[in-house]
């Protein structure tokens, strides 16, 4: 079972490997994929420095070209694909239809991973995509219970990831289009959700108002803690209710330390660690508390326990300081 | 350019639906989808029942096009997509890559709907390559995406597109399909016993900023936008494009005499009505 970590930097994906990281991900420089932000992801230059890196540790890169090329401009995402298949990556993450086809037609050897904004969790979709452009691995949307994950993995005719830690998203990613109603840019076309530069804090009287371009999402006491400002974390009234409340979801991060038994049942053969964006200190107290929690149950699978310290770890460095089991739980539903 | 009528998209009782198509069934409107695009717990019709007024649309002259689910969780949801895309008679439109894979199998045409990444000419040409007939635009695109992709075609090719473009132009957008059930967890209900609380809100149950700005609407596991997209004012330009369908999702019994007469007389203006994606803007922007 693999534990795959996140690198927005250099710094991040040394210390990703240092704490125990099997694998690392990461974005280039650019809108090639969904973590665009400035001061965030890898040169060719640097992308090639981290490739070295990993493979002195005799661990595993893979590169993220996660958005979907726009009309006129797919030489950047085709150059993007030639770039990693030259730089020695060992498997590129990806969404959109033409560019699996164009790394599959040219680069047969290099691995593909079906990024999790393809949006596929079902049979059929694993299957056309098997078929098409011969993915060795489908990381699963965040939509679907243990048991779906189970019953899926009983069929799946690829290998299956699956997000273990961080951000929630609540939406099937890669068909979610809240960002973009309100800021005119989405995950798939501009490379991020919810970009920072539409988002503006102010203080009114003793509340903090959260502006997403210029619409009201959040309206909180100035102390409480908030996470990243997105559309499905935001607090609303409705026609029923006029007391605002998170009508979606609550700030909260995703945290499957129970479930890690029951995932390395399912055959399970990567746990995925959220956050590109997020600093070296964030991706070193997960991959640590991680790779512990992994060692632990590959010692003995029958006796792994959560410890309450592993959660106390994540938790201090989880949106709103709290975690949830997310769609893996049939409550959470 | 034709009118479409998309598929209802809010859980209704068996006779309103059943009215609703009857008016459908009597109108001028030529092509008709239907089908339960949301939420495989919403059981007032089932697809035998689809399947009955499918046949009476077209025996009223419609061209008919069956929807199927956009978000696919259980093995059993598969099972019933794969019965439905077989049904040997109606062509589907497809709102997930599983769907995709169905017809292709069967090697059966389909429709491509607005839950489709296809955000490419090269996309679009290996959807087409694998049985898709007709595409509607995923819903963040633009008129600007739309013209580059047409004469990307033709400089390629000097002939248009090989296949029927359909734009989502009037109505509520789905914007996000999740795994959690909104309308339920409003009334404190649990998904797996939800009492299909969604059929008490026929239109969806509308959700504002706390500056009373509307934004959303909450429609069971799928958020759509609390504005009503309205392209009428760009058909000339849509028809000048070689737009093929112009879909009207409809959202109550008067969608039917606005989806008749919307391609000839404007409708009158209402509020809350949106067309920034269009433009290559926010969504809810009126431009």
């Amino acid at each position: 079972m693999e534990l795959l970590c996140p690198a927005g930097n250099l710094a991040s994906l040394k210390i990703a490997l240092n704490a125990g990281a099997d694998a690392v991900y990461l974005g280039l420089k650019d809108d090639t994929n969904a973590r665009s932000f400035a001061g965030l992801n890898f040169t060719p230059k640097k992308l090639q420095q981290a490739v070295e890196y990993t493979k002195r540790c005799g661990k595993k890169v893979f590169l993220t070209i996660n958005t979907f090329p726009k009309p006129g401009e797919e030489s950047r995402w085709y150059q993007a694909i030639d770039l990693a298949a030259a730089s020695g990556v060992d498997a590129l993450i990806m969404a959109d239809i033409s560019l699996l086809d164009y790394a599959h037609s040219r680069y047969p050897h290099l691995p593909l991973h079906l990024s999790v904004q393809a949006s596929a969790t079902n049979l059929g979709a694993l299957t056309l995509y098997k078929e098409a452009f011969n993915i060795e691995r489908a990381v699963l949307p965040r939509v679907l219970s243990m048991k779906q994950v189970r019953d899926l993995s009983k069929v799946t005719p690829v290998d299956l990831e699956v997000f273990a830690f961080g951000s929630l998203c609540i939406m099937a990613e890669g068909r979610c289009h809240l960002s973009s109603y309100v800021t005119g840019q989405s995950p798939n076309t501009g490379g991020s959700c919810s970009p920072a530069k539409h988002v503006r804090w102010q203080e009114d009287g003793g509340s903090r108002l959260t502006w997403l371009n210029d619409v009201l999402i959040d309206k909180s006491g100035v102390d409480e803690q908030m996470g990243y400002p997105v559309v499905c974390k935001g607090r609303y009234t409705t026609d029923e209710n006029s007391n605002a409340s998170h009508i979606l979801e609550a700030p909260t991060s995703l945290n499957t330390l129970s479930l890690l038994p029951e995932l390395a049942k399912a055959n399970v053969v990567s746990l995925k660690i959220e956050g590109r964006q997020r600093s070296p200190a964030y991706v070193e107290q997960v991959t640590r508390v991680w790779r512990t929690a992994i060692d632990s149950y590959l010692s003995s699978p029958e006796k792994y326990q959560t410890q309450q310290e592993w959660n106390v770890a994540l938790a201090k460095v989880s949106e709103g300081q709290t975690t949830t089991l997310g769609a893996y739980e049939r409550t959470w539903q | 350019m034709k009118t479409s009528l998309g598929p209802l998209q809010y859980c209704w009782s068996k006779e309103k639906v059943n009215q609703f198509y009857q008016q459908v069934a009597e109108s001028s409107i030529p092509v008709v989808y239907l089908g339960e695009t949301v939420c495989s717990r919403r059981r007032q019709l089932k697809f035998a029942d689809y399947l009955a007024l499918a046949h009476m649309l077209r025996e009223s002259g419609k061209e008919v096009i069956l929807s199927t689910l956009a978000l696919l969780e259980a093995p059993s949801e598969y099972t019933e997509l794969k019965k439905q895309v077989s049904n040997g008679e109606f062509i589907i439109e497809a709102n997930d890559m599983g769907a995709v894979q169905a017809a292709k199998e069967l090697g059966l045409p389909f429709v491509c709907g607005p839950t489709i990444n296809n955000y490419n000419l090269a996309t679009l040409k290996k959807l087409h390559q694998w049985g898709m007939q007709r595409f509607v635009m995923p819903i963040e695109l633009s008129k600007s995406w739309l013209n580059h992709v047409i004469e990307a075609e033709v400089t390629a090719t000097g002939a248009p597109l090989p296949f029927e473009i359909e734009v989502f132009a009037h109505g509520y957008i789905p914007l996000a399909h999740s795994a959690r059930c909104f309308t339920a967890k409003q009334q404190n209900l649990p998904k797996d016993n939800c009492q299909t609380v969604c059929l008490s809100h026929a239109k969806g149950l509308l959700a504002q900023t706390q500056d009373q700005q509307p934004l959303l609407r909450l429609n069971g596991i799928q958020t759509q936008s609390a504005s009503q997209i309205d392209l009428s004012s760009e058909i000339a330009q849509m028809k000048q494009m070689g737009v093929n369908y112009f879909r009207v999702s409809p959202s109550s019994l008067k969608s039917v005499a606005l989806a008749e007469s919307i391609l000839t007389s404007k409708p009158k203006t209402e509020p809350l009505t949106c067309n920034g994606y269009w433009h290559q803007t926010a969504g809810l922007v009126h431009i």
